[in-house]
């Protein structure tokens, strides 16, 4: 019997966002035009990439995360030289220590760490601020400037404070990082602001926000495939790669930090909050994610694997 | 498809007989369509159009029921492509195999530890839902023997596996009355399958090597008479299994494609190599359309995060679970124990009274309604500010609970102490930590 395959036609597609340049490595995300991995529905596209976060200084990170690096995390380029030999596609560094409750840097730290980690390694960056909104403006303006040329992603333009970062990246060449609370209508608004100030399309990523597994989920889950629909259909502000933060969402989270205390049927730590990760993943990946963001070695390793198999 | 009332309409007799209860065979057409009327309601109406208008209200995947006790599992019956669309209404039945291969000791074991897990999420219990039994050592009265142990170990719906129509035979001679689903059924020996289901009443396993084959075989069971019947479209890979079973769904949803119209049964653990990869490989079958998942490796490390993940996966997108509003003890809660607040979201409150729980100190928890968010949503949504505190307190009468007149918010929503203080003038508002896990520390520091 010749089963007769119901194949959706499309006429939309994401847009191709190229990362890196100037003499760095170029990464290009993006460009699907089916729902993720159906090979029978169309052209495959780049397969989801994968970027692993690491931070200006020591991060509060759980024992096993903490000891699966070791002590590159106490400097960020030797953390970095380090993600990339363990697969990272990119580097998403976290100006963690700039937060008011941290240790406070300012620009002039930002801009030194930056350009040490930008010699370190020839892959692109992503760099993250505080999220407090002017440490968040002060810091990334200078990490700008230093990455000019180099076509680097910035973040997080936030409903409340995307101005000032999407100048700085229209100016300097950047990517802009549209954040939104898991909405589907807010994350099309702000790709709306963000565009509407002059940052070209084809540079915007948008991160519409996931939960970890257990921690919302669902709901990323959910705004990623409707995104994702809304674009394959045609919607232009939906058309725009999206991130998701799958490790660093689940490395908060009691399931990947408890060795004690928590029931005997959660399993052994080790194990659990590496699945954990690679769960989160997994799900974010199969609801629409071009560009994820990963923080253990053996999670990153994982799902590079199940990329590969995916694309295969 | 459902039909409208016009097209159900052309089935009918017209007479206008009103044997139905209804005054036309029209007013009884429009109450078909709605669901609110039985076709065997009318009396003349012709073999033809029964068998016409039960297809076309046939649901697009059959709903299987596999095995015959209290812990029977349902698998199928899904109505959409995607959570948003409406819900997923069965979730994904995680099982564990035993090879008959595997010593006697071995196969007690896992049966034993599988039958006897439950673990707790959100105030639900979960188990796992069945065990599968694997005929590779090719001796059909081996496998007969190692179903039957099995079934004298469990209470769990059992899947029995071989292509071995003699071997299913014998196996389901030991234990048909379990009724076990038998995977089993392909291209060889589908006859033989097919009478082993029909005369045992059990669910059919049918295998095959592409969509075309999966179908017609398919098909041929159902034109035989089996009613209950599993799909493997024998894809073990990532993406090759994606492709097919999302091929499969929308058939069965988008095209009422009778053959693909049953759940699917998928088998991570064949050819993952390591605990995380099949742990990978069958968070995507929860995800993308697999409705049985058959797991080679039983760890908790593994279960639960999928578990989790087909919770949330299969929690209806309209409504997350809540709790009730009211003022909860904690242990033995007295009138000196610390009172705290929080929201009814079910993750919430289930996460910091856990929290509580293990500190070993009894307290009060008061639930607010703020509609199943979670603090920060709700509090971002107004759905949680310190008019909806105080009036919690009031109507559950907190008062009457505690004598010291202390209350703890959680730390993500200190912004709202200075209003409670107002709306809560002859209480003292104290503010928690942001995260569940650090309130006992919070408590030697804070409570004395
Ligand atoms: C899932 C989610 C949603 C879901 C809702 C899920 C739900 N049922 O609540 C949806 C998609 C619907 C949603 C919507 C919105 N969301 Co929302 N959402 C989240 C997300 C990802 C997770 C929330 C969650 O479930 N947390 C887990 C639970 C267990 O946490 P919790 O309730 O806070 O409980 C913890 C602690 O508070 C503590 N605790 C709890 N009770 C108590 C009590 C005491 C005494 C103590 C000491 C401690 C304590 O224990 C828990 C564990 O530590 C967060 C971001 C994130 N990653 O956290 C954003 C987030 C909460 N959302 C946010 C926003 C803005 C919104 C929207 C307003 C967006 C919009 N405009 O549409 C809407 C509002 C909803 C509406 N209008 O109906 C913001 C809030 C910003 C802020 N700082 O105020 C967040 C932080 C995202 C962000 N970074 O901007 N959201
Ligand atoms: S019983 Fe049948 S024929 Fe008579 S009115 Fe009802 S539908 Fe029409």
């Amino acid at each position: 019997m010749a089963v007769e395959i119901p194949v959706d036609k499309w006429t939309g597609k994401i847009r191709e966002l190229k990362f890196g340049g100037g003499g760095r490595k170029e990464v290009i995300i993006g460009g699907a035009s089916t729902l993720p991995y159906l090979k029978f529905e169309g052209e495959p596209c780049n397969p989801t990439r994968v970027a692993i976060t690491i931070h200006d200084c020591e991060p509060p990170y759980p024992p096993g995360l903490l000891s699966a690096w070791g002590d590159v995390v106490k400097d960020p380029s030797e953390w970095a030289k380090k993600a990339v030999e363990i697969g990272a596609d990119i580097i998403c560094l976290r100006l963690t220590s700039a937060h008011p409750e941290t240790a406070n840097t300012g620009a002039v730290e930002a801009k030194a760490t930056v350009d040490k980690v930008l010699s370190a390694v020839d892959v692109p960056l992503i760099v993250l601020g505080p999220g407090v909104a002017e440490k968040d403006n002060e810091v990334l303006m200078a990490v700008s400037e230093t990455a000019k040329g180099q076509r680097i992603a910035l973040g997080n333009c936030e409903e409340k404070n995307y101005k000032t970062i999407a100048a700085v990246a229209i100016s300097d060449g950047h990517i802009a990082i549209a954040k939104t609370p898991l909405d589907i209508n807010l994350a099309k608004q702000l790709n709306v602001l963000v565009s509407d100030v002059g940052v070209p399309m084809d540079s915007i990523i948008m991160d519409p926000d996931t939960g970890a597994l257990g921690y919302g989920i669902e709901y990323g889950y959910s705004i990623n495939e409707r995104l994702r629909l809304a674009a394959l259909m045609g919607d232009s502000m939906c058309q725009i790669p999206i991130i998701n933060h799958a490790g660093p969402e689940t490395w908060r989270q009691k399931e990947a930090r408890a060795a004690e205390g928590v029931p005997a049927e959660w399993g052994s730590l080790d194990e659990r909050a590496v699945i954990w990760e690679e769960l989160t993943a997994i799900a974010c990946i199969n609801s629409g994610a071009d560009l994820l963001v990963m923080n253990h070695p053996k999670a990153v390793e994982m799902i590079k694997a199940t990329i590969g198999k995916l694309s295969a | 498809m459902a039909l409208t009332g016009i097209q159900i309409y052309k089935f009918l007799p017209k007479t206008n007989c009103k044997a139905c209860g209804f005054p036309t065979c029209l007013a009884f057409a429009m109450k078909l369509a709605q669901g609110q009327a039985e076709l065997s309601k009318c009396p003349d109406v012709s073999d033809e159009a029964k068998q016409a208008l039960e297809a076309a209200s046939r649901p697009p995947m059959k709903l299987v029921t596999i095995g015959a006790g209290e812990k029977k599992m349902e698998v199928g019956g899904e109505t959409v492509m995607f959570r948003h669309d409406k819900t997923f209404f069965h979730p994904s039945a995680l099982v564990v195999r035993v090879k008959d291969t595997q010593s006697d000791d071995e196969i007690a074991q896992t049966v034993e530890a599988v039958t006897k897990y439950t673990v707790e999420r959100v105030g639900i219990t979960f188990g796992m839902d069945g065990i599968a039994i694997q005929n590779d050592f090719g001796d059909a009265g081996k496998f007969a023997a190692c179903a039957e142990a099995v079934k004298g170990k469990t209470d769990l719906p059992l899947i029995l596996m071989s292509d071995d129509a003699a071997a299913m035979g014998a196996a389901l001679e030991k234990i048909a009355d379990a009724k076990p689903a038998i995977c089993g059924a392909n291209k060889d020996n589908i006859d033989a399958m097919i009478e082993l289901a029909k005369a045992n009443g059990v669910a059919l396993g049918i295998k095959g090597d592409n969509l075309d084959e999966l179908a017609e075989l398919s098909e041929k069971a159902a034109g035989a008479g089996v009613e209950d019947i599993i799909l493997d479209p024998a894809t073990r890979g990532h993406g090759d299994s994606l492709n097919a079973l999302t091929q499969m769904r929308r058939l069965a949803i988008k095209k009422q494609f009778q053959p693909m119209g049953f759940p699917t049964i998928t088998f991570p653990g064949e050819g993952a190599s390591s605990l995380d990869e099949e742990a990978v490989m069958a968070a995507q079958y929860v995800a993308k359309y697999g409705s049985i998942v058959v797991l080679d490796t039983f760890d908790p490390a593994m279960v639960y995060p999928l578990i989790t993940l087909r919770l949330n996966l299969y929690t209806d997108p309209q409504k997350p679970i809540q709790m009730a509003a009211g003022i909860y003890p904690i242990g033995n809660a007295t009138a000196d124990s610390p009172f705290c607040v929080t929201t009814n979201f079910s993750l919430t409150y289930f996460t910091i009274a856990g929290e509580l729980e293990s500190t070993g100190i009894p307290a009060w928890l008061m639930v607010c309604d703020t509609e199943g968010l979670s603090v920060l949503t709700a509090w971002s949504a107004g759905k949680f500010d310190a008019e909806k505190i105080a009036k919690t307190a009031k109507e559950q009468d907190a008062a009457s609970k505690v004598g010291h007149k202390k209350v703890i918010l959680p730390g993500k929503v200190a912004i709202l102490r200075g209003e409670l203080e107002d709306e809560m003038s002859d209480w003292q508002i104290m503010v928690g930590p942001m995260e569940a896990m650090d309130v006992g520390g919070w408590f030697k520091k804070n409570w004395n």
